[in-house]
């Protein structure tokens, strides 16, 4: 999963400062991992180097917590590439998923673009996998069935997260 | 797009109040697998239906070879139906009173074809869908993936352009289904005809070439990024 971009993705909405980021990042998407402020820092600092983030207003005192950051165009010009790019389908990336589907909703862009990107995605994925199946020997089956099944429920979350889409945007509104 | 051997264009249809299509769109080229997908009660049996001149859209246009659908006598459109394209369902599509290979011919046999070598032909199509060896038992006497692949063995004896299957692995187990799709997918490249493939399994979806999405009676297609 990318922190930057998940950061990037939340300063869409408005600047704001390092520990702010923080509480809200912890909110939606720390729930079994908050982020360390050590990391929280050091990204920002990478996301400035490369002008994907600018400050934006220091308050008297010094020292990183009281930096409050934007994003810039450059920033929002990555977090849209983020979103719409499918992750390689893989095992296990509802993380990630689940990520790029809240900030899309947060920023207002369609999740359903996100979702469908993705579904196409993982169904070619699938159909290689479905050929790889079809002209091999059964240990090539039974390991393009796992992959397969394993895809699959991916794709139930996808369709099921769609049909949610709206009680879920109105959750991230509030 | 050349080779866009049906299309159906903006369809509508309800049934009572709510819409079942809402605005439907979706295209079939020569031999290609096009997976209709989306959650249970979207759309897409009424839009397999539309498409296959069962049901007529309340607006919006079919078109097959260049003819709509609905300029069609009725006449015209079960020719159509019987001489151009296949049907697969989910089940119960099997006459349980006729042999097995009487059911297969069946479809030669409405159109005019004598039974010696209507059943001849029905006996080639069920070895290869790897059934011939039940040819003279009934439906009821078989299991669901046998059933199927005779099903299959039906649609594909006329050697029809457009086969329609809704659900066709819907109530077989993951073996059973993939072999019904191995064999449909198989025998429909060898003969060059297109499949409209509905259903709501990601694993079967897998055997098309794309896939097309309904969602509260409209279709969504979606091309991958590079
Ligand atoms: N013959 C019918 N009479 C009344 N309602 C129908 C009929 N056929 C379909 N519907 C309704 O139209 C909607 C779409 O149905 P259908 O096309 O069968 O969906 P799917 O195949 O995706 O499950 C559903 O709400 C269904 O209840
Ligand atoms: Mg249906």
């Amino acid at each position: 999963m990318s922190i930057g971009h998940a950061l990037l993705g939340l300063l869409e909405t408005g600047p704001r400062h390092g520990y702010d980021l923080k509480r809200v990042y912890d909110e939606h998407f720390g729930h079994d991992r908050p982020l360390a402020y050590g990391q929280v820092y050091s990204t920002l600092s990478r996301l400035l180097r490369n002008g994907l983030v600018e400050e934006s207003g220091v308050e008297p005192g010094g020292g990183p917590e009281r930096k409050r950051y934007a994003i810039t165009d450059a920033g929002v010009t990555d977090v849209t590439e983020w979103l719409v790019t499918p992750e390689s389908p893989q095992i296990y990336l509802q993380s990630a998923l689940y990520t790029k589907v809240v900030l899309a909703l947060m920023s207002g862009r369609s999740a359903e673009d996100v979702l469908d990107a993705q579904r196409v995605a993982h169904l070619k994925a699938m159909r290689e996998l479905t050929a790889r199946k079809r002209d091999g020997d059964l240990a090539d089956q039974l390991i393009c069935d796992h992959a397969l099944f394993h895809l699959e429920a991916d794709l139930r979350w996808l369709e099921l997260t769609t049909a949610r889409l709206s009680d879920l945007g109105k959750q991230v509104a509030s | 797009m050349t080779d866009v051997l049906l299309s159906g264009t903006d369809l509508r249809k309800s049934f009572g109040a709510t819409p079942a299509l809402d605005g439907a769109s979706m295209t079939v080229r020569r031999g290609e697998i096009v997976a209709v997908m989306g959650p249970s009660g979207s759309g897409k049996s009424t839009l397999l239906h539309c498409l296959a001149g069962i049901v007529a859209p309340e607006s919006g246009a079919v078109v097959f070879q260049g003819r709509e659908l609905s300029a069609m006598s009725d006449r015209e459109r079960s020719a159509l139906r019987r001489g151009e394209f296949g049907f697969v369902f989910q089940f119960g599509q099997l006459v349980p009173e006729l042999s097995l290979v009487e059911n297969v011919a069946l479809p030669l046999r409405l159109s005019g074809v004598r039974r010696k070598t209507a059943e001849s032909t029905a006996r080639e199509w069920m070895g290869r869908l790897e059934v011939d060896g039940i040819a003279d038992k009934r439906p009821g006497e078989v299991s669901g993936g046998q059933g199927q692949r005779v099903a299959v063995a039906r649609a594909l004896v006329t050697g029809p352009k457009v086969i329609f299957a809704d659900e066709p692995t819907g109530a077989l187990d993951s073996l059973n289904g993939e072999q019904v799709m191995r064999l449909l997918v198989s025998t429909a490249k060898e003969t060059g005809a297109s499949i409209v493939l509905v259903t709501h399994e990601p694993r079967v979806a897998a055997y098309s070439d794309r896939e097309v999405v309904v969602r509260d009676g409209k279709t969504r297609q979606v091309e991958l990024v590079p």
